[in-house]
């Protein structure tokens, strides 16, 4: 103990590079933490197979059943051309993402009522690790259901007028917006502590977020104030960057901004659920 | 030793908001030179966020000594900085001194006590207790009273850990006997383990007696006698709760619970429901903040590292705390892989511990499908696939039918074996008779009472007789009944409680036949009787049942 220790900026969610090699020490690497705890929820995941079919079946209703109640949208004055499925494809899959990732923080409820998360916490096992499993394992799913979304959504008519690579691109913008809203889940969690507490916020959130956003109506046809409010809805910045990606032209650069914004969220939603585990171990 | 740090290490975890530092100051820590380290820790590791965002700024250190997991040892990291930094002392204490030395600890007061032990701490030795030329039993004396143990501390035992080079590490009892006046402070002038470094207790002994802990610790350990190393040292925890409802009071649920627990040993932690247990668990488990107290846990400060801590031990909670929806085999990897193990090493640790605790044939399958007993049984095996140097064992039993009980027991009683520490809540008087070498009874927040289960019954003079009587006595027929049984000669303690009696009688069977009088004089009648030997029922019920038996007083 004889140097002192300069001032270090802790930068979170460097997962890769920023791990040392703990040479000659205990230190366990928090990457492989990180791993070790995805592999268990996607092993538990697969396990699951009622489950996995719930999950993709309900972001596959979405589409067919929104493309036939608002089909109309696309012949009121003002929409522009093209078909309602066009438009919405993107929607959808956004609000998936949503709806999906809003309850992520279930796992950490069930970690908490069946004692892992009090043996986890005892460990030495890195706080973002613990949300990184929730929220990687939740990226997959998102994943998935993302793809299969815009696969229905080209099934039933839509051009992915940019190719592969525009459906690449909607994924990445998905999966980044669902590791902001699973973190945040994950914060709710720790800091409500109770299963129905977390499913009401969830839903209160979810619901609004979706639909102040462009992801069933254009921008020109929003009232003024959903317009506004639409400018600061991460949902938004991932739908409009989803529908420029699929566009025939994308605006790459203004995609890569949206892209950034929503990671900033994400980065700052896993800092945040990182903190609150103090607030669990509060009550404690 | 110096220790190298990787120093300006990223912390992954912690926010970008909060830049965290490493404030431990430079030198060595304090608890090794200073004798201070020990006592409360200062008001600036209060407002330290617990844990939560520093873990990766701590200094690192391959050198130091810390847990060796794969011994489950406990080094406590403070003793052998401290032993590079002063080359302390080490004397051999012919038993005649070392019985002098025990009587004059018993009569310090327990603040010089505890500054004693932090000296002892401070003198850091790496000599096993055969080589200070001493029988082990006599140092065990001299040093479990100096180590502020009020009581002789038998059970303290002298440990020898395996592994690694890292030979029995025992502590020096420093300064204790150079606290209390001239007489001990000449008696302990003893040559240095390489005979390096006599020390002068001279003006140890001039010093008054706060101040002399202290200049004891800075002159270097005056006597020396080995102690064992506490796997868990805690002062004086405390913890609240907020109410319920805004402006309901706080809930004090720990109210100053000191422990202490000697290495490779079992400790019981007894009380009913709400005493406290789970929450002094939690807190030496790094979950809960201390409001107030401090503690070192495998040698770790539990305030300031509680990521050393962390590495250091393992928790079986209360609820489980396995994953339901792995099998037992995952299970166990995944607790591996947390701690940094990997590949076949713990592929085998894995399997070894399955056999251990029978559950192999259950390995693949999902721990939801578990029944009661071998889900505990997976819980415990968890906590112990890193080969931690302390284990919590929250309620281990509860729950479980008697079989499982027993089955359990069993293989707790065989954890020590391997030099682990353990600290076991219970609220079953049988399971902590029968696995802990040393109990505290917990009520309230607090230590109703504290040691062997043999000493804890040896304090019960004389034997438990219990009778039924033939009707619950009105409250004179009670009063009559409670002096008739005190006018007795050989009877202490009456408890009376509806029908049934219980006084703790000296030559319980002899005197029988006068407590049937005693009984008919009050106008009552006898159904059943019994005479018994203490049990550690009736240590819980002297301590725990006796606030019991007031209120039905007052009632």
């Amino acid at each position: 103990m004889t140097t002192t220790q300069p001032m270090t900026i802790a930068v979170p969610l460097s997962m890769d590079a920023a791990e040392v090699p703990a040479t000659g020490s205990a230190r366990p690497l928090g990457s492989r933490q990180f791993g070790a705890l995805t592999a268990r929820l996607l092993r538990s995941l697969l396990r699951r197979p009622a489950f996995v079919a719930i999950t993709l079946v309900q972001a596959v209703v979405w589409l067919p059943l929104f493309g036939s109640l608002f089909r109309s949208v696309a012949t009121v004055p003002g929409f522009g051309q093209g078909e309602y499925i066009d438009y919405l494809t993107p929607g959808v899959a956004t609000m998936s993402v949503l709806f999906s990732a809003g309850w992520t923080g279930i796992r950490f409820i069930d970690d908490m009522e069946n004692g892992v998360m009090e043996r986890l916490l005892a460990s030495p096992t890195r706080r973002w690790a613990i949300v990184g499993g929730t929220v990687a394992h939740e990226a997959v799913i998102v994943a998935v259901q993302v793809t299969l979304v815009v696969l229905l959504g080209w099934g039933l008519g839509a051009r992915l007028r940019s190719g592969p690579l525009g459906v690449v691109v909607l994924v990445v913008v998905a999966v980044t917006l669902s590791t902001a809203v699973a973190a945040l889940s994950d914060a709710l969690a720790l800091v409500v502590r109770r299963r129905e507490a977390l499913i009401a916020a969830a839903n209160f959130l979810v619901l609004p977020l979706t639909f102040l956003s462009t992801g069933m109506m254009p921008e020109r046809l929003l009232p003024g104030w959903i317009r506004r409010v639409a400018h600061y809805n991460p949902a938004n910045w991932a739908v409009s960057a989803s529908r420029m990606a699929l566009a025939a032209h994308p605006d790459w650069l203004s995609i890569l901004w949206n892209l950034l914004a929503l990671a900033v969220l994400a980065a700052l939603s896993w800092a945040l659920a990182a903190r609150a585990f103090s607030s669990y171990q509060r009550s404690l | 030793m110096t220790t190298t740090h990787s120093a300006g290490e990223p912390a992954p975890e912690a926010p970008p908001a909060a830049p965290t530092t490493e404030d431990g100051p430079p030198g060595p820590d304090p608890e090794a030179g200073l004798g201070i380290a020990s006592a409360p820790v200062p008001a600036d590791a209060d407002s330290r966020p617990y844990a939560e965002s520093e873990p990766d700024t701590e200094p690192e250190s391959d050198t130091e000594p810390g847990v060796d997991a794969a011994a489950g040892s406990v080094v406590p990291a403070v003793t052998a900085e401290a032993a590079g930094k002063e080359d302390p002392a080490v004397a051999a204490v012919p038993p005649a001194a070392a019985e002098a030395t025990t009587e004059v600890v018993q009569a310090v007061t327990a603040d010089a006590e505890a500054t004693a032990a932090v000296a002892a701490n401070a003198a850091g030795v790496t000599e096993p207790a055969q080589t200070a030329g001493v029988p082990a039993d006599t140092q065990e004396v001299a040093c479990g009273g100096l180590a502020g143990a009020k009581r002789g501390e038998a059970g303290a035992r002298s440990r020898r850990s395996g592994s690694g080079g890292s030979d029995t590490q025992e502590v020096a009892c420093g300064g204790l006997a150079g606290a209390k006046r001239g007489e001990a402070g000449a008696r302990s002038r003893r040559s240095g383990s390489g005979g390096t470094e006599p020390v002068v207790a001279g003006p140890v002994a001039a010093a008054e007696r706060p101040a002399v802990a202290e200049a004891a610790a800075r002159v270097g350990p005056a006597s020396a006698a080995v102690e064992p190393v506490w796997a868990i040292d805690a002062r004086e925890l405390v913890k609240s709760y907020r109410g319920r409802r805004r402006g309901d009071p706080p809930v004090r649920a720990v109210r100053g619970i000191s422990l202490r627990v000697p290495a490779g040993t079992i400790f019981g932690l007894l009380g009913p429901n709400g005493a406290g247990k789970t929450t002094t668990v939690r807190m030496l488990a790094t979950l809960a903040r201390p409001d107030g107290g401090s503690a070192t846990v495998a040698g770790h400060d539990l305030l300031r590292r509680p990521w050393d801590v962390r590495r250091s031990i393992a928790i079986v909670p209360q609820r489980s705390g396995a994953d339901p929806d792995a099998t037992g085999r995952e299970n166990l990897l995944l607790q591996g892989r947390l701690y940094g193990l990997s590949g076949t090493g713990l592929a085998r640790r894995a399997d070894e511990l399955l056999e251990r605790f029978a559950l192999g044939d259950a390995a693949g399958r999902l721990a939801r499908t578990y029944s009661g007993g071998m889900l505990r049984r997976l819980d415990v095996a968890i906590g112990l696939v890193a080969r931690p140097a302390v284990l919590f064992l929250d309620e281990p039993t509860t729950g479980l039918d008697p079989e499982a009980r027993a089955v359990m027991w069993s293989e707790i009683e065989a954890l020590t074996a391997d030099g682990l520490s353990i600290l076991l809540t219970t609220h079953y008087l049988e399971e902590a008779d029968r696995l802990a070498a040393r109990v505290a009874i917990v009520e309230n927040g607090q230590v109703v009472v504290e040691g062997t289960p043999e000493e804890l019954k040896s304090e019960l003079r004389g034997d438990t007789v219990d009778l039924e009587l033939a009707e619950a006595p009105d409250a004179s027929q009670a009063e009559a009944l409670r002096g008739r049984l005190a006018a007795l000669p050989g009877v202490g303690e009456v408890t009376l409680d509806g029908r049934s009696v219980r006084a703790r009688v000296a030559g319980g069977a002899a005197a029988l036949p006068a407590i049937f009088a005693a009984v008919d004089g009050a106008g009552l009648a006898t159904a059943t009787a019994s005479v018994a030997r203490p049990s550690f029922d009736d240590v819980y019920l002297r301590h725990v049942g006796r606030r019991f038996g007031r209120h039905e007083e007052l009632t």
